[in-house]
């Protein structure tokens, strides 16, 4: 089987959020970026597991800049056989769809697979829209994924459970939690992964669908109110009338 | 200058965050004196879609069509996409949950429309919509380069009408053929009774300083109290105590409820990151230097196996009186 992989590059989890002084832009200065841990944990380890038990070869596919490489190396060591960037702006979804729809319309794949959301953007959107430009299905936030045959199964997160369905090849998948479990690349992962091929393309231009005019941090918290332990009455008289929460 | 909503539905009744992505989209339409038509795909309760004028609902279009009857964002998206060319429309909106998520993008690619997920407000006079990114820590102002926009709106983007009106109802046919159909629902589990954590007013939310899941029993008693929906931390999904769809924080799910209790939760940034635009936060922790109180309203340092049941009792007590 073989399987796409749309990784992105994001700040990692713990990184302070600043954004330069005009607004209009991300201060990446002493920021660590990491590969969007969904896209990580989930899409590219359960794309790994598929292919030691079925065969098959996975591609990442990433938009991005050169500084890029480095997560797409780390996704070769997890288990990616090779990989495609996409020299662009990665951030403006349509364009990231539609440059990634275009390559895989011209190879054969059975799945494309990303998690389900980039802990930077929180957009939700890279699957569905790549799904639209293919004409494919698309599962989203699914927590589970098997093979059989011709034939995808799955669960996906619905208010308040799941449901189990069925989907024949070729799909597009959004990885939620409890799909995969995060593996640290070995030695013997990270030293194959210099030599496996990344390849980089242009993409066609295209204008943006929107711009981000500026950014802003949300106001300061003003401080925690504490209450005493055995006085839960005042917590909930503050609840009631200050906050109006009960 | 009409404005389309869609209309989120299960087991034939629309879900509860479209009621505020209908009078999101009321105050667009209003502006410019056009009206709010909702398009609902799957058969539905036709008294519930008229009571969705209470909301700002002008026409409920009803697709009356079991295919529909399970979500497929293939055939959903052609089917929206049909409805648009038959009733141009200005902007089309959804409530950023589950589904709202999954074809609000299909919708907006199918459309050639801007997409704005997770909107927090409404358009400004200059068209600019804020929206949450950096997994709460920050916002975006977007400004839309071309005229219509696919909005996926949050929960308090903007209020709730309640307006002395019932919607008309219509029908439509989205002249879909079967083979449009591809994904099959073979199991449906949902839990009985309980709320919703992602539809959820208020969320009790524990973590490690738990000890074990044998003691979420007064956790999940001071939600019954509350009416409110359990929730946990990593850590605390990752070894098994609570499933993973509890799991609150920026690789688990955001909730955005107007109270959140945090017992025995640390407050890492990451926990911090799913929970942070709560209208009010509530702490409960044994060590007073734990992150969490400097994103607390109101905070109690001591032992949560001793301040839960105080709080459940005063609380019963209180809500009693």
């Amino acid at each position: 089987m073989n399987i796409l992989v749309p990784v992105r590059k994001v700040p990692d989890t713990t990184a302070k959020i600043a954004f330069t002084p005009d607004g209009k832009s991300f201060d990446a200065n002493g920021v660590q970026f990491v590969m969007n841990p969904t896209d990580e944990w989930y899409a590219l380890v359960r794309a790994v597991e598929l292919k030691e038990s079925l065969g098959g070869k996975i591609t990442l596919i990433n938009v991005g800049g050169a500084d890029n490489d480095q997560i797409i190396r780390k996704g070769l060591a997890i288990g990616g056989d090779d990989a495609v960037r996409i020299e662009g702006d990665d951030r403006d979804a349509y364009f990231c769809a539609k440059a990634i729809s275009t390559y895989a319309k011209a190879n054969a794949f059975d799945l494309i697979i990303t998690g389900k959301e980039a802990i930077d953007d929180n957009g939700f959107q890279l699957a569905s829209m790549i799904a639209e430009y293919m004409d494919w299905p698309c599962v989203s936030q699914a927590t589970r994924l098997d093979v059989e045959g011709d034939v995808f199964h799955l669960s996906r997160e619905i208010e308040g459970g799941h449901e189990d369905i069925e989907v024949s090849k070729p799909l597009v998948v959004s990885a939620s939690k409890g799909m995969a479990e995060q593996r640290i690349p070995n030695m013997r992962g990270i030293m194959m992964a210099r030599s496996k091929p990344l390849n980089v393309i242009q993409a066609e231009e295209s204008s943006l669908a929107s711009e981000v005019a500026k950014y802003a941090l949300p106001p300061e918290k003003g401080d925690v109110k504490l209450i005493d332990a055995d006085n839960m009455d005042e917590l909930i008289t503050l609840l009631k009338n200050e906050a109006k929460a009960i | 200058m009409n404005v389309l909503v869609y209309l989120d539905s299960a087991d034939g009744r629309v879900k509860k965050p479209v009621y505020e992505a209908i009078s999101y989209a009321k105050k667009i339409a209003q502006s410019s004196g056009g009206q709010v038509h909702g398009l609902v795909l799957g058969v539905s309760d036709e008294s519930d879609l008229k009571s969705l004028g209470k909301y700002g609902l002008d026409v409920a279009h009803h697709v009356d069509d079991t295919r529909f009857n399970s979500f497929d964002s293939r055939a959903y998206s052609m089917a929206v996409g049909r409805f648009v060319e038959a009733n141009p429309c200005a902007h089309v909106v959804f409530a950023f949950n589950h589904r709202g998520k999954a074809l609000a993008p299909r919708v907006a690619a199918r459309l050639d429309l801007t997409y704005v997920p997770g909107a927090m407000g409404l358009p400004s006079e200059d068209g600019i919509v804020i929206r949450g990114v950096n997994s709460g820590k920050a916002f975006a102002h977007v400004k839309a380069n071309k005229p219509g926009m696919v909005l996926a709106v949050t929960g308090n983007a903007a209020g709730l009408l309640d307006e002395d009106s019932e919607a008309s109802i219509s029908s439509f046919d989205t002249g879909l053929n079967d083979d449009d159909f591809t994904v099959k629902v073979v199991k449906v589990e949902k839990m009985e009774g309980g709320i919703v954590l992602t539809e959820a007013d208020r969320v009790v939310s524990a973590g490690r300083g738990l000890k074990g899941p044998e003691n979420w029993g007064m956790i999940e008693e001071l939600a019954d109290t509350l009416n409110a929906a359990t929730a946990c931390s990593r850590p605390v999904s990752d070894v098994g105590w609570r499933p993973h769809h509890e799991h609150v924080g920026q690789t688990g799910i955001t909730v955005r409820p107007n109270l959140y209790f945090a017992i025995g939760i640390s407050g890492a940034i990451q926990h911090l990151a799913g929970v942070n635009q709560s209208r009010t936060i509530v702490v409960i922790n044994t060590d007073p230097e734990a992150p969490f109180f400097k994103a607390a309203d109101y905070g109690v340092v001591g032992d949560a196996f001793d301040v839960v049941p105080k709080l459940n009792a005063a609380l019963k007590a209180h809500f009693a009186a």
